[in-house]
Protein backbone atom coordinates (compact mmCIF):
# COMPACT_ATOMS: atom_id res chain seq x y z
CA UNK A 1 0.00 0.00 0.00
CA UNK A 2 3.06 2.24 -0.06
CA UNK A 3 2.86 5.32 2.11
CA UNK A 4 -0.80 4.76 3.00
CA UNK A 5 0.15 1.62 4.95
CA UNK A 6 2.42 3.67 7.15
CA UNK A 7 -0.41 6.04 8.10
CA UNK A 8 -2.98 5.47 10.81
CA UNK A 9 -6.06 4.46 8.86
CA UNK A 10 -9.50 3.12 9.59
CA UNK A 11 -11.27 0.76 7.21
CA UNK A 12 -14.94 1.69 6.85
CA UNK A 13 -15.94 -0.79 4.13
CA UNK A 14 -14.07 -3.95 3.19
CA UNK A 15 -14.46 -5.85 -0.11
CA UNK A 16 -16.91 -3.24 -1.29
CA UNK A 17 -17.93 -2.35 -4.83
CA UNK A 18 -16.91 0.98 -6.33
CA UNK A 19 -20.59 1.98 -6.27
CA UNK A 20 -20.98 1.15 -2.57
CA UNK A 21 -17.95 3.31 -1.79
CA UNK A 22 -19.28 6.21 -3.85
CA UNK A 23 -22.72 5.97 -2.21
CA UNK A 24 -21.24 5.81 1.29
CA UNK A 25 -19.10 8.91 0.75
CA UNK A 26 -21.96 10.88 -0.74
CA UNK A 27 -24.32 9.90 2.06
CA UNK A 28 -22.09 10.06 5.11
CA UNK A 29 -19.42 12.72 4.52
CA UNK A 30 -20.11 16.39 5.17
CA UNK A 31 -18.35 17.39 1.93
CA UNK A 32 -17.28 15.39 -1.07
CA UNK A 33 -15.40 15.95 -4.28
CA UNK A 34 -15.66 13.92 -7.48
CA UNK A 35 -12.24 13.12 -8.93
CA UNK A 36 -10.98 11.12 -11.88
CA UNK A 37 -8.92 7.94 -11.65
CA UNK A 38 -5.26 8.82 -11.26
CA UNK A 39 -5.99 11.73 -8.88
CA UNK A 40 -3.44 11.47 -6.08
CA UNK A 41 -4.53 10.89 -2.50
CA UNK A 42 -1.68 10.44 -0.01
CA UNK A 43 0.59 10.34 -3.07
CA UNK A 44 -1.13 7.26 -4.56
CA UNK A 45 -3.05 7.36 -7.82
CA UNK A 46 -6.64 6.51 -6.95
CA UNK A 47 -8.23 3.60 -8.81
CA UNK A 48 -11.92 3.34 -9.62
CA UNK A 49 -14.83 3.96 -11.92
CA UNK A 50 -15.35 7.69 -12.43
CA UNK A 51 -16.69 9.73 -10.83
CA UNK A 52 -14.76 8.69 -7.72
CA UNK A 53 -16.15 10.45 -4.67
CA UNK A 54 -13.66 11.53 -2.01
CA UNK A 55 -15.16 12.63 1.30
CA UNK A 56 -13.98 15.23 3.80
CA UNK A 57 -15.11 15.79 7.37
CA UNK A 58 -12.86 18.46 8.78
CA UNK A 59 -9.38 16.95 8.55
CA UNK A 60 -10.64 13.41 7.87
CA UNK A 61 -10.24 12.10 4.31
CA UNK A 62 -12.48 9.21 3.20
CA UNK A 63 -11.48 7.53 -0.06
CA UNK A 64 -11.56 4.17 -1.89
CA UNK A 65 -8.48 2.00 -2.17
CA UNK A 66 -8.52 -0.95 -4.59
CA UNK A 67 -6.37 -4.10 -4.65
CA UNK A 68 -6.82 -6.89 -7.23
CA UNK A 69 -7.46 -9.71 -4.73
CA UNK A 70 -9.33 -7.84 -2.03
CA UNK A 71 -11.61 -5.54 -3.96
CA UNK A 72 -12.11 -2.01 -2.75
CA UNK A 73 -11.62 -0.76 0.78
CA UNK A 74 -13.16 2.50 1.85
CA UNK A 75 -10.58 4.10 4.15
CA UNK A 76 -10.53 7.04 6.49
CA UNK A 77 -7.39 8.92 7.50
CA UNK A 78 -7.02 12.05 9.62
CA UNK A 79 -4.59 14.40 7.94
CA UNK A 80 -4.96 18.18 7.93
CA UNK A 81 -2.51 18.81 5.09
CA UNK A 82 -4.04 16.23 2.77
CA UNK A 83 -7.59 17.41 3.49
CA UNK A 84 -6.62 20.99 2.70
CA UNK A 85 -4.72 19.91 -0.43
CA UNK A 86 -7.82 18.10 -1.71
CA UNK A 87 -10.02 21.14 -0.96
CA UNK A 88 -7.54 23.29 -2.85
CA UNK A 89 -7.00 21.21 -6.00
CA UNK A 90 -9.87 18.73 -6.39
CA UNK A 91 -11.88 19.80 -9.43
CA UNK A 92 -15.50 19.58 -8.39
CA UNK A 93 -16.97 20.09 -4.93
CA UNK A 94 -20.34 18.37 -4.86
CA UNK A 95 -21.47 18.91 -1.30
CA UNK B 1 7.32 -14.41 -37.11
CA UNK B 2 4.91 -12.75 -39.50
CA UNK B 3 3.26 -9.69 -38.05
CA UNK B 4 -0.24 -8.45 -38.77
CA UNK B 5 -0.25 -5.45 -41.07
CA UNK B 6 0.10 -2.31 -39.00
CA UNK B 7 0.75 -4.15 -35.72
CA UNK B 8 4.52 -4.67 -35.95
CA UNK B 9 6.48 -2.93 -33.24
CA UNK B 10 3.43 -2.20 -31.14
CA UNK B 11 3.12 -3.05 -27.45
CA UNK B 12 0.23 -4.48 -25.48
CA UNK B 13 -0.21 -4.64 -21.74
CA UNK B 14 -2.11 -7.51 -20.16
CA UNK B 15 -3.40 -6.30 -16.78
CA UNK B 16 -4.02 -9.37 -14.66
CA UNK B 17 -6.45 -9.62 -11.78
CA UNK B 18 -6.28 -11.80 -8.71
CA UNK B 19 -5.19 -15.27 -9.87
CA UNK B 20 -7.97 -17.01 -7.92
CA UNK B 21 -9.78 -17.97 -11.15
CA UNK B 22 -7.80 -20.84 -12.70
CA UNK B 23 -8.06 -19.81 -16.36
CA UNK B 24 -6.40 -16.43 -15.92
CA UNK B 25 -2.83 -17.62 -16.39
CA UNK B 26 -3.54 -19.92 -19.34
CA UNK B 27 -5.53 -17.23 -21.13
CA UNK B 28 -2.81 -14.65 -20.42
CA UNK B 29 -0.12 -16.89 -21.92
CA UNK B 30 -2.36 -17.79 -24.86
CA UNK B 31 -3.11 -14.14 -25.56
CA UNK B 32 0.56 -13.20 -25.19
CA UNK B 33 1.55 -15.93 -27.67
CA UNK B 34 -1.00 -14.76 -30.23
CA UNK B 35 -0.03 -11.14 -29.85
CA UNK B 36 3.58 -12.11 -30.51
CA UNK B 37 2.54 -13.93 -33.68
CA UNK B 38 0.94 -10.69 -34.83
CA UNK B 39 4.14 -8.76 -34.12
CA UNK B 40 2.86 -7.17 -30.90
CA UNK B 41 5.11 -7.23 -27.81
CA UNK B 42 3.14 -8.28 -24.71
CA UNK B 43 3.89 -6.88 -21.25
CA UNK B 44 2.22 -8.41 -18.21
CA UNK B 45 1.16 -6.25 -15.25
CA UNK B 46 -0.15 -7.87 -12.09
CA UNK B 47 0.33 -8.35 -8.41
CA UNK B 48 3.10 -10.65 -7.22
CA UNK B 49 1.00 -13.82 -7.25
CA UNK B 50 -0.44 -13.17 -10.69
CA UNK B 51 3.01 -12.40 -12.13
CA UNK B 52 4.57 -15.47 -10.55
CA UNK B 53 1.82 -17.71 -11.95
CA UNK B 54 2.67 -16.44 -15.42
CA UNK B 55 6.44 -16.61 -14.92
CA UNK B 56 6.45 -20.12 -13.44
CA UNK B 57 4.19 -21.34 -16.26
CA UNK B 58 6.57 -19.90 -18.86
CA UNK B 59 10.06 -20.37 -17.38
CA UNK B 60 11.90 -19.66 -20.63
CA UNK B 61 9.78 -16.58 -21.32
CA UNK B 62 8.57 -17.78 -24.68
CA UNK B 63 5.34 -15.86 -24.25
CA UNK B 64 5.38 -13.54 -21.26
CA UNK B 65 8.23 -11.15 -22.02
CA UNK B 66 8.40 -8.23 -19.63
CA UNK B 67 6.41 -8.16 -16.41
CA UNK B 68 5.66 -5.27 -14.09
CA UNK B 69 4.00 -4.67 -10.76
CA UNK B 70 0.40 -3.50 -11.11
CA UNK B 71 0.84 -0.63 -8.63
CA UNK B 72 3.87 0.62 -10.57
CA UNK B 73 1.89 0.25 -13.81
CA UNK B 74 -0.92 2.49 -12.49
CA UNK B 75 1.51 5.05 -11.03
CA UNK B 76 3.48 5.26 -14.29
CA UNK B 77 0.28 5.51 -16.28
CA UNK B 78 -0.99 8.34 -14.05
CA UNK B 79 2.33 10.15 -14.47
CA UNK B 80 2.19 9.61 -18.26
CA UNK B 81 5.54 7.79 -18.11
CA UNK B 82 4.22 4.80 -20.03
CA UNK B 83 1.68 4.20 -22.75
CA UNK B 84 0.79 1.08 -24.73
CA UNK B 85 -0.88 0.49 -28.06
CA UNK B 86 -3.32 -2.06 -26.62
CA UNK B 87 -4.74 -2.51 -23.12
CA UNK B 88 -6.18 -5.92 -22.20
CA UNK B 89 -7.74 -5.93 -18.74
CA UNK B 90 -8.61 -9.25 -17.07
CA UNK B 91 -11.88 -8.90 -15.15
CA UNK B 92 -13.60 -11.40 -12.89
CA UNK B 93 -14.53 -9.12 -9.99
CA UNK B 94 -15.39 -5.55 -9.12
CA UNK B 95 -11.72 -4.63 -8.68
CA UNK B 96 -11.08 -5.62 -12.29
CA UNK B 97 -13.76 -3.19 -13.45
CA UNK B 98 -12.11 -0.45 -11.39
CA UNK B 99 -8.73 -1.12 -13.00
CA UNK B 100 -10.25 -1.14 -16.49
CA UNK B 101 -12.10 2.14 -15.86
CA UNK B 102 -8.90 3.66 -14.47
CA UNK B 103 -6.83 2.69 -17.51
CA UNK B 104 -9.55 3.93 -19.87
CA UNK B 105 -9.93 7.23 -18.01
CA UNK B 106 -6.21 7.98 -17.77
CA UNK B 107 -5.25 6.98 -21.31
CA UNK B 108 -8.43 7.75 -23.24
CA UNK B 109 -7.76 4.51 -25.12
CA UNK B 110 -10.35 1.87 -25.92
CA UNK B 111 -9.48 -0.91 -23.51
CA UNK B 112 -10.28 -4.55 -24.15
CA UNK B 113 -12.10 -6.09 -21.19
CA UNK B 114 -11.57 -9.84 -20.91
CA UNK B 115 -14.45 -10.86 -18.67
CA UNK B 116 -14.66 -14.36 -17.23
CA UNK B 117 -15.47 -16.26 -14.06
CA UNK B 118 -18.69 -17.43 -12.45
CA UNK B 119 -20.28 -13.97 -12.50
CA UNK B 120 -19.07 -12.85 -15.91
CA UNK B 121 -22.47 -11.57 -17.04
CA UNK B 122 -22.92 -9.40 -13.92
CA UNK B 123 -19.44 -8.00 -14.46
CA UNK B 124 -20.11 -7.31 -18.15
CA UNK B 125 -23.41 -5.60 -17.32
CA UNK B 126 -21.75 -3.42 -14.68
CA UNK B 127 -19.33 -1.90 -17.19
CA UNK B 128 -20.81 1.36 -18.42
CA UNK B 129 -17.71 3.05 -19.81
CA UNK B 130 -16.71 2.58 -23.46
CA UNK B 131 -14.62 -0.54 -24.08
CA UNK B 132 -14.47 -3.70 -26.13
CA UNK B 133 -15.87 -6.62 -24.14
CA UNK B 134 -14.79 -10.22 -24.65
CA UNK B 135 -16.88 -12.21 -22.19
CA UNK B 136 -17.47 -15.89 -21.48
CA UNK B 137 -18.37 -18.09 -18.54
CA UNK B 138 -14.92 -19.58 -18.07
CA UNK B 139 -13.70 -20.61 -14.63
CA UNK B 140 -11.76 -23.88 -14.87
CA UNK B 141 -12.05 -24.49 -18.60
CA UNK B 142 -10.41 -21.76 -20.70
CA UNK B 143 -11.97 -22.85 -24.01
CA UNK B 144 -15.07 -20.58 -24.00
CA UNK B 145 -12.90 -17.48 -23.55
CA UNK B 146 -10.19 -18.78 -25.90
CA UNK B 147 -12.80 -19.17 -28.65
CA UNK B 148 -14.01 -15.61 -28.13
CA UNK B 149 -10.43 -14.34 -28.27
CA UNK B 150 -9.83 -16.26 -31.51
CA UNK B 151 -12.90 -14.60 -33.02
CA UNK B 152 -12.10 -11.06 -31.94
CA UNK B 153 -8.33 -10.67 -31.67
CA UNK B 154 -7.63 -10.11 -35.39
CA UNK B 155 -10.17 -7.26 -35.39
CA UNK B 156 -8.78 -5.82 -32.15
CA UNK B 157 -5.20 -5.79 -33.42
CA UNK B 158 -6.21 -4.26 -36.74
CA UNK B 159 -8.64 -1.65 -35.47
CA UNK B 160 -7.62 -0.39 -32.02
Amino acid sequence: MGCIESLKYEIILRGASFKECRDYVRTHCSEYYDVKPGFRIFEKAVIGVPPISVGLDGDTVTFPYTKPCYGTFLMRIDDHEEAERIRRIAPGKKK
Amino acid sequence: MSGEKGAEGKRAVLVLGCPQVPIQTSIALYLAAHLRKKGVEPVIAGNRAARLNAEVSDPDRHYTGSVMDIDRFIEDLADAKIRFDYYFIFIHNDAGISYAATVQSITGATVVALIYGEHFQDMADAIEFPCEKIAAKAVHNPMPLKKKIDEVLPWVVSNL
